[in-house]
């Protein structure tokens, strides 16, 4: 039981950092590139225009599919690897 | 063949289909009812999520709202698909373990109090009935200038085939017919983007053709485009914007919002595992990409063709002539979404952005103000008309967009009518209801929120325009913030998530009466909605974000000067957290 619980215990620790990095992107990709650093980017010309609005108009949406696709596969092989997936 | 009988071709066609699958996926329990049964496919369920989520909102307005403010209204497009990654990681594989029917359900058994199930069902009924007038709304609309009936009758007639579907259907029926509807909206926003973006850039994919060379011009599309606006006075349409906390906060308020709402949420609950839960909310970020990638090269393309339009031999040239306009311009005329008045009496329709800096310009050309005013919504609606598409691309631009605005209405009810049968009903009126008379209650609620939604539909509060505005406030400052600590806190326990979630309900809705007119009514609101009247330029709209975080701040104070919630309320939260188990979670 006491391995069990900390077995368990790794496995949320796990989840969380996973969802923290992931996170971590997510917002720098939108409110970063998209927003906030948008005139840091201003010089790498994309189409006419710069960097920050193609990850505003396009390249955020991009990542986010990227994001939970990395998500669901890896958290999918965690929950073997730790013995909690669904029979 | 008249366009009349196109339209009503590919319109009666497509309800056709919608009413032989309810048919054939009629609900004959409660767990079909409410989550179809737990055994749909997650790529299915995406495609569902996909068209339950896109709204006549996505569909219609969005385009028009990015083609109107360029960068600056890429907040939605951000906003309107960041909140799945939420959705996946925050929310939805722990609410499937959970594995029950409604929101309320989760909210009432985590905080262990009959108390906090209620304000949930509240706020669910709140943000979603305000949604749904819009939706009704836009059928009309889309009834009222395809199929020349009045809008009312437009809205009587959808009314009645979403009552088909999803009252004999309920969960199950409404899957099977948002995934088709999915295929129809998605076909008919697709088709025309790939012709205007072939015609203006000779690329295939629009979001390609975006960032691509504007073929007549010779240079990038959007730097056309920049050129073009700025020589009749409108702000670039690739400019940063000053107040970028707002717009920070704007995109947040709109991602918390859409990981909150229940009908969004519920989808989650009819996949068989928590794993297929998480692939779940990937597809159907994949199927709505489709559309958002889309969106904005259609935004863009549409300005610089309208422009086209209006000055054949270039802005710095005479407009056209009001007796040589296209025919496109007629048939907007009529339905009063696009109106002209010739100011300055040269017969020519001049389009630009009359402010005081361009005062000057405007002298010199002899303009006396703008004389053609377009109505977003009719952007992408109009679209094919614009860029002189076959009759039948028109038809399927009709179908699809009341593809977008049933699909989403339907879900929209399901969430209400389980609301008020499951959490209500069984929940706190008579917890002894037996599976038939759940059942039918379930129906029978569903039937008076259709009846409902369609008499605020045909009579529209005056506040309709903002309603999404509260809609997306609640959901981000109650219901969201209420569900992820119920996941990821073991200690905050049932006074602090009440107190919470009322704190984050009302700051939001008293920030958005105190510009917006207290309950909407005209004239009541307390400051003027400007910009400079805004606290910290924080807009109406953007609040929800704030809303959130005094939710989380109010929850947490509370609970940490409060008892710690009972040991199985503990052993709950930690049961959510793993996956094993989840098939027999299902069978209570």
């Amino acid at each position: 039981m006491a391995d069990d619980k900390h077995n368990a215990q790794a496995y949320w620790q796990a989840n969380l950092r996973l969802i923290i990095i992931s996170l971590v992107i997510w917002t720098v990709v939108s409110y970063g590139f998209g927003i906030l650093l948008r005139p840091l980017l201003a010089g790498i010309e994309v189409g006419g225009t710069d960097l920050g609005f193609w990850f505003a108009q396009q390249g955020s949406i991009l990542t986010y599919i990227a994001l939970i696709f990395f998500y669901a596969w890896r958290m999918n092989k965690l929950d073997k690897e730790y013995g909690v997936d669904e029979e | 063949m008249s366009q009349f009988a196109i339209n009503m071709i590919f319109v009666v066609g497509s309800f056709a289909l919608y009413i032989a699958i309810a048919i054939w996926a009629r609900a004959g329990s409660t767990k079909e009812f409410y989550v179809a049964g737990g055994g749909v496919h997650p790529v299915m369920n995406g495609m569902a999520t996909a068209a339950d989520w896109m709204s006549a909102a996505s569909f219609i307005s969005m385009a028009g709202l990015i083609s109107v403010g360029g960068y600056a209204n890429s907040t939605y497009l951000m906003g309107w698909t960041g909140g799945y990654v939420l959705l996946a990681m925050l929310l939805a594989p722990y609410l499937r373990k959970f594995g029950k029917f409604t929101v309320p359900d989760f909210i009432g058994d985590r905080f262990y109090s009959s108390g906090a199930r209620l304000v949930a069902v509240a706020c669910l009924i709140i943000a979603s009935v305000t949604y749904v007038i819009g939706q009704m709304t836009g059928a009309g609309v889309a009834f009222s200038r395809f199929l020349e009936v009045s809008s009312d009758m437009g809205l009587i007639i959808a009314a009645v085939v979403v009552f088909m579907y999803a009252v004999l259907g309920g969960m199950k029926g409404i899957t099977y017919t948002q995934v088709a509807q999915y295929v129809v909206l998605i076909v008919a926003y697709t088709i025309p983007a790939v012709f205007i973006s072939l015609q203006l850039t000779d690329t295939l994919l629009p979001p390609v053709g975006l960032f691509s060379e504007h073929t007549q011009s010779g240079v990038p599309l959007l730097q056309k485009l920049d050129e073009v606006v700025r020589e009749l006075g409108f702000v670039d349409y690739t400019a940063d914007v000053d107040n970028k906390l707002n717009m920070v906060l704007f995109t947040l308020s709109l991602m918390i919002g859409t990981a909150g709402l229940p009908h969004v949420i519920i989808r989650f609950f009819t996949v068989p595992k928590v794993a297929d839960a998480r692939w779940s909310a990937g597809w159907a970020l994949v199927f709505i990409a489709i559309l958002y990638l889309t969106a904005p090269a259609v935004a863009s393309m549409a300005r610089l063709n309208l422009m086209t339009t209006i000055y054949p031999a270039g802005p710095t040239a005479d407009a056209i002539q009001y007796t040589e306009r296209p025919d496109w311009i007629k048939n907007w005329e009529k339905t009063g979404l696009i109106k002209f008045e010739d100011l300055n009496g040269d017969g020519r329709i001049q389009l630009y952005n009359h402010t005081p800096q361009f005062a000057e310009k405007a002298a010199e050309r002899g303009w006396k103000g703008n004389e053609l005013t377009v109505n977003n919504d009719i952007l992408v609606l109009a679209n094919p008309e614009i860029a002189n598409l076959p009759g039948w691309v028109v038809g399927l631009i009709a179908a699809g967009g009341l593809a977008a605005a049933l699909s989403t209405a339907a879900g929209l009810l399901l969430a209400i009518s389980s609301a008020v049968s499951h959490d209500l009903i069984k929940g706190s009126i008579n917890p002894n209801i037996s599976e038939k008379g759940e059942l039918r209650a379930a129906r029978i609620s569903m039937a008076v929120a259709i009846v409902v939604a369609t008499y605020l539909g045909m009579n529209p509060p005056g506040f309709a325009a903002q309603t999404v505005a509260l809609a997306f406030g609640i959901a981000a400052a109650s219901i969201f913030p209420a569900l992820m600590m119920g996941i990821f806190s073991k200690r905050i326990n049932s006074k602090g998530a009440i107190c919470g979630m009322l704190a984050g309900l009302i700051s939001t809705t008293v920030y958005i009466f105190l510009f917006l007119g207290w309950f909407f009514i005209p004239g009541t609101a307390s400051y003027e909605n400007i910009p400079a009247n805004w606290f910290f330029g924080i807009s109406p709209l953007s609040f929800g974000a704030v809303g959130a975080m005094i939710n989380f701040t109010v929850a947490f104070a509370v609970s940490s000067v409060t008892e710690k919630p009972p040991v199985h309320i503990q052993d709950l939260v930690e049961s959510v957290r793993f996956p094993r188990g989840a098939g027999t979670a299902v069978d209570h």
